[in-house]
């Protein structure tokens, strides 16, 4: 499904700012996965995703979806692979437009954009029957400027936007993080139902260890731009958080230095 | 002061607001709908009227020449575009390069600085002896009002469209676009090309209604441009909302503005000054917005949800 092999990108080579931040990482995906991503800040997540999105390109190594070398493929080209929700709620979506525009806009990712009108009766329809499985009351808003929605409400437009057209890969980075607890549990609740129900390939950064093991079949850990540990299936299912600081200081020989991480 | 010279030249302040109008909904699309600062219309107000104006002389049919000036203001929208997206220029910079080539242009297009055009020689469209005392479908303001509706009703349609869609998109949130599969740079570069067709047909009307293209004609046209955008918003803003009304109300902005200017200058106000009253002016405005927000916001309390 998904083949990343020996990826490597440096930000401001030869400055003193220079951060490696993916370091040869290899990564392999089955279909069907769901995978919870977690590590440190700085530890490559958010760059192996906007890797995968083509946000900019790598500086070695390939990208396969489905056999298809997207390395050099343009971000907007890529785009039709793959859907995204990303942690600042603003970012997903056009706030000055409405809520069904941006989910037409949605579902015509990855085919040609002309001269057809922008958004359908029938669409209209099927958009608010899957804003209804949303259960948010957004069903009745259709024309309300996504502007006027919260982070909440906008995250979850975003991911329904994300998967309207099925994805091959679906991507969410940290995209419960900015909500308050009680609205980051309906999100991922909706996350796991909309990726369970169409069967979607996923990768999902979190920096609550406690989602990371309740959700998905596999995890990994990054660290330093490599992921340093990959569990799945049964072994997974017994993790305990415990287990995966633990395993955090023993892979990378150190602990977790940073209080985010451990808090949550 | 006699009230009714100002009166006398209402009907061409009238005409000529509906045509900066016309320029106006052409700034509406970079600066409102694409979030760019397009400085390309300073060149491109002359560019159309000097095209037009050659061709008219020279013998071709007044509707192809128009047609040829907006082509020719697409183009240099075109090189903004790509010297904003490929070239990595930040748009700003971008139109003022096109805008100083343009120069050059507009001065090889006319042969020399300024190219006069007779009325009563050609036929011309739209003209300052149409505005009164003529039959009223030869009437300037009628045949320039008739072109604003026609170009608000295809501007409604192509941005509702999945193109147009993708378009308001891009300007609105770009990352967001390009996670959608929309190629913002050619966006971009079409916003700007649609854009500076809009202004280059205004310079082909005012020209024709002034009678003569001039080198110097486009001199702070996205000022003027500003001015009729930001009076429009801020008078209609609250009663339309509707895309179509929204580009209207530019129109109507514009003619506010060339109103305002006559008084202006029916009051006795020196004309050498007008540039200066004219920047001043869209500054305030522009600084509305930010001054509300600095000092007129009341807290807002975080929404839980």
């Amino acid at each position: 499904m998904l083949e990343v092999k020996n990826i490597y990108k440096t930000f401001n080579a030869g400055t003193v700012n220079e951060k490696t931040a993916l370091n040869g990482l290899s990564l392999k995906l089955n279909e069907g996965d769901f995978v919870t991503v977690i590590g440190g800040n700085g530890a490559g997540k958010s760059t192996l995703l906007n890797a995968l999105a083509g946000v900019w390109l790598v500086d070695e190594g390939e990208i396969f979806i489905d056999d298809i070398n997207v390395t050099k493929m343009p971000e907007h080209k890529r785009a039709k692979f793959l859907g995204r929700v990303f942690q600042d709620p603003m970012m997903g979506t056009a706030a000055t437009m409405e809520i069904d525009e941006n989910l037409a806009l949605a579902s015509r990712r990855g085919k040609l954009r002309g001269l057809r009108g922008g958004i359908s009766k029938a669409e209209k329809e099927e958009y608010r029957e899957r804003l209804a499985e949303l259960g948010l009351g957004l069903e009745d808003r259709l024309s309300s400027k996504v502007g006027l929605l919260s982070g909440g409400q906008r995250q979850a437009v975003t991911l329904l936007m994300a998967t309207l057209k099925k994805p091959k890969l679906l991507l969410l980075d940290e995209h419960t993080a900015a909500l308050d607890p009680k609205t980051a549990a309906k999100v991922l609740e909706t996350t796991n139902k909309i990726v369970t129900e169409h069967n979607l390939t996923t990768l999902m950064i979190t920096h609550n260890m406690k989602d990371a093991i309740s959700n998905g079949n596999r995890l990994i850990m990054m660290n330093s731009g490599n992921i340093i540990l990959d569990i799945s299936g049964e072994e997974k299912k017994k993790l305990t958080v415990d287990d995966l600081l633990q395993k955090f200081a023993q892979a990378s020989g150190e602990g977790f230095d940073n209080d985010r991480a451990l808090l949550s | 002061m006699d009230i009714a010279a100002l009166l006398n030249a209402m009907p061409g302040a009238v005409a000529q607001g509906l045509i900066w109008g016309i320029m106006a909904i052409g700034v509406y699309i970079t600066y409102k709908i694409l979030d760019v600062a397009d400085l390309t219309v300073d060149g491109t107000m002359c560019t159309g009227g000097a095209v037009c104006i050659m061709m008219v002389t020279s013998g071709h049919n007044i509707y192809i020449s128009m047609l040829v000036a907006v082509l020719a203001g697409m183009a240099a929208g075109f090189v903004t575009g790509i010297f904003h997206t490929f070239m990595g220029i930040p748009a700003i910079l971008a139109g003022i390069l096109t805008q100083l080539a343009l120069y050059s242009i507009n001065l090889k297009i006319m042969g020399r600085s300024n190219q006069a055009i007779s009325v009563d020689k050609y036929n011309l469209l739209v003209s300052l002896r149409y505005v009164k005392g003529v039959e009223f479908y030869k009437n300037t303001i009628l045949v320039v009002a008739i072109f604003c509706i026609v170009i608000i009703g295809i501007l409604y349609w192509f941005f509702g469209t999945e193109l147009g869609c993708s378009l308001r998109a891009t300007g609105c949130n770009p990352n967001m676009s390009r996670a959608q599969g929309i190629n913002t740079n050619l966006n971009v570069i079409l916003g700007l090309m649609i854009s500076n067709g809009l202004v280059a047909l205004a310079s082909a009307l005012y020209s024709q209604y002034q009678g003569f293209a001039d080198i110097n004609m486009g001199r702070g046209a996205i000022v003027i441009g500003l001015a009729a955008v930001i009076i429009g918003t801020v008078l209609f803003e609250k009663i339309f909302h509707n895309f179509a009304l929204k580009l209207l109300a530019v129109a109507i902005g514009g003619v506010v503005y060339y109103i305002v200017l006559q008084v202006v200058v029916w009051l006795g106000l020196d004309t050498d000054l007008l540039k200066l009253l004219s920047a001043l002016m869209v500054a305030v405005f522009l600084a509305f917005p930010y001054w509300k927000k600095k000092y007129f916001s009341k807290p807002v309390k975080k929404g839980v949800n």
